[in-house]
């Protein structure tokens, strides 16, 4: 008799959480710029991830004899960079970087940002007084001058750009989950929770965090975008990858001696990281009105 | 009115403070000796110690933290270590540049941006929104600084229309108000207007779409009220929130001028900032964005006071 009714209690609310995700994916797989965008950024992950097998030239062989070719010179279809190494394969490398230090900040923060927010809304009171104030200063820098201040306090450096980063972002990500975890919690399901016995850590992970999640999900989908823009900044200023590895920011920086050379090529990482960064804006906008069931 | 000015002043006192110590830290989260900058590789233990207690290096923090900041409250930066000038009169003399531009780009993303929101807002899903709502997820997905190398690109090294780099003939210090000066500033200030372009559309579209679904609109319209008199129920109901969008994307160039300024050489706040980096000169980083972030701060103040005094129902809140 117990079990039964065990049963039926966990599995009334496990229905009805698939349906819920199951008509939001349906809603974004119908939604045709969402798609594109997925598709085109699949296809830049696995090519970044897999660049070793697609026969590409050595991004790091340069050529003193064939320098700044043009896009569409025979044997180098995107021409070659300042030091002659083939633009194409640089591309596709310098996405392994780009992409890691990009996102690697959002991935960390949203943990960080989520956990701190969470136990913000939940707790309430003077814990909350004391992380939400906390997070009050950060927002006292704009975030391109926090991000530079910290990277360029800290030094040069993969690690110390990616740091920087994700100092910036737990601020912001942290004040979406608290609100959304104070509106949250005064649920009636919530306190049914409560009555039935749950303790603060149970109702936080098992009956909170799969609602505020979704919204803070959206969220930082859309800071991939800023990241990625701010991280490949980093670069672009000499605070991030060092020389020779392959990295847009970084490229953009050494090619900008090019551009009365060879301008196109000198301004296709850019174009890398633009198409990055309207992709994931897309797809986050995509996710927030499939995600808002109501309309 | 006045009873909220003075809770929001003190309010932003602790604000001052906290960023005043975060500034503080920065210097002491740099890895290796703070005296590294200025000492001679082979200085003697001697000289090391004379130094770090003439900089105050061997005090305890704490009490370092408030002399810097008495000193900080006064005026007094301290002396950047690469040209020995005060750091405060670097910073702001730099800063009144990065104004400028930022003044510049603020007319040309604003006007764009309140324009297209609100077309956009009011004529919902038709191609013109299409057109909008492109042009502003473009703009905020938009590598600022690569958007300064493909301008400098086409108009610049093709057409050689304008100035690739830095603010005419003279440096900072001989800036006028003719063509000859005020063409250097076309290329940056167009950069640095996309991103709040893109915002504010997005904002005053979200807003427009907002207040258009009221049903107080509903009874305009309904009262026989045209269409020109809902637009303007729309405007001043958006006016509030857009104004602190657009105060926030102020202080976003003010502070965050660094990559622009570097793509163009413009002699602002962001060109001192990367110097400051590069030739490891500290305190003219923690002065630089102290400065910055002061400014940042005071502006959001200011935001809040006139959103206050044209929105009355902020006051209660």
């Amino acid at each position: 008799m117990s079990t039964m009714t065990d049963t039926a209690l966990q599995a009334a609310p496990a229905t009805k959480a698939r349906g819920y995700w199951a008509t939001v994916a349906r809603r974004i797989a119908r939604d045709k710029v969402s798609m594109a965008c997925a598709i085109i950024l699949v296809l830049i992950f696995a090519s970044a991830l897999f660049a070793p097998w697609l026969g590409l030239a050595d991004p790091y062989q340069g050529s003193m004899i064939r320098r700044l070719r043009h896009i569409g010179t025979p044997g180098y279809p995107l021409g070659t960079d300042e030091l002659g190494r083939d633009m194409l394969a640089r591309l596709i490398y310098g996405g392994r970087l780009s992409l890691i230090i990009g996102i690697l900040p959002v991935i960390l923060a949203f943990v960080i940002g989520t956990s701190l927010g969470l136990v913000a809304g939940y707790v309430g009171g003077k814990l909350n007084t004391a992380i939400m104030r906390t997070v009050d200063v950060f927002y006292a820098f704009p975030s391109v001058l926090l991000a530079i201040a910290i990277s360029g306090a800290l030094g040069a450096g993969i690690v110390n750009s990616i740091v920087s980063l994700t100092i910036v972002f737990v601020p912001q990500i942290a004040r979406v989950a608290e609100s959304v975890t104070t509106g949250v919690r005064n649920m009636d399901f919530v306190e049914a929770a409560r009555a039935s016995g749950a303790g603060p850590f149970t109702i936080m992970r098992v009956h909170m965090l799969g609602n505020v999640l979704g919204p803070i999900f959206v969220y930082a989908t859309g800071l991939i975008s800023v990241s990625m823009i701010l991280a490949a900044g980093l670069s672009f200023l000499g605070l991030g990858t060092k020389p020779p590895e392959p990295e847009w920011g970084l490229m953009l920086n050494t090619l900008r001696t090019a551009i009365y050379v060879n301008p196109w090529v000198a301004a296709l990482p850019g174009a890398m990281i633009f198409a990055i960064s309207i992709c994931f804006n897309l797809l986050s906008d995509g996710m927030r009105s499939a995600m808002d069931i109501r309309n | 009115m006045f009873a909220y000015i003075a809770r929001r002043i003190v309010y932003v006192i602790p604000i001052v403070l906290s960023v005043a110590l975060v500034c503080f830290l920065l210097v002491h989260i740099t890895p290796g000796d703070p005296l590294v900058a200025v000492l001679p590789a082979d200085a003697s233990q001697e000289l090391a110690a004379q130094l770090r207690s003439a900089y105050g290096f061997d005090r305890p923090l704490p009490v370092q933290f408030g002399l810097w900041l008495w000193r900080a409250i006064h005026g007094d930066l301290g002396n950047s270590i690469a040209t020995g000038r005060p750091v405060l009169s670097e910073v702001m003399h730099a800063v009144s540049n990065t104004v400028m531009l930022a003044i510049a780009a603020a007319i040309i993303g604003f006007t764009l941006g309140l324009l297209l929101g609100l077309i956009a807002g009011y004529f919902r899903d038709t191609w013109v929104d299409k057109v909008a709502t492109s042009f502003a997820i473009a703009g905020v997905s938009l590598p600022h600084y690569w958007l300064g190398m493909v301008l400098v690109i086409i108009f610049s090294v093709q057409l050689n229309w304008l100035p690739a780099v830095g603010a005419g003939a003279g440096g900072s210090g001989a800036w006028a108000w003719d063509w000859e000066h005020l063409r250097y500033l076309v290329l940056p200030a167009i950069t640095t207007s996309v991103i709040p372009m893109g915002i504010i559309t997005r904002t005053v579209r979200a807003l427009t779409g907002d207040i258009l679904s009221q049903d107080f609109v509903e009874a305009l319209r309904a009262k026989g009220l045209r269409e020109t008199g809902v637009f303007r129920h729309v405007v001043k109901n958006a006016a509030p929130t857009a104004l602190a969008v657009m105060g926030l994307q102020l202080g976003y160039m003010l502070g965050g001028s660094i990559l622009i300024e570097t793509v163009f050489s413009w002699p602002g706040s962001g060109l001192l900032l990367n110097s400051a980096i590069f030739q490891r000169d500290l305190p003219l980083l923690q002065g630089t964005i102290l400065v910055l972030a002061l400014f940042f701060v005071l502006l959001n103040l200011l935001v809040d006071i006139a959103q206050a005094a044209i929105d009355p129902r902020i006051k209660r809140s």
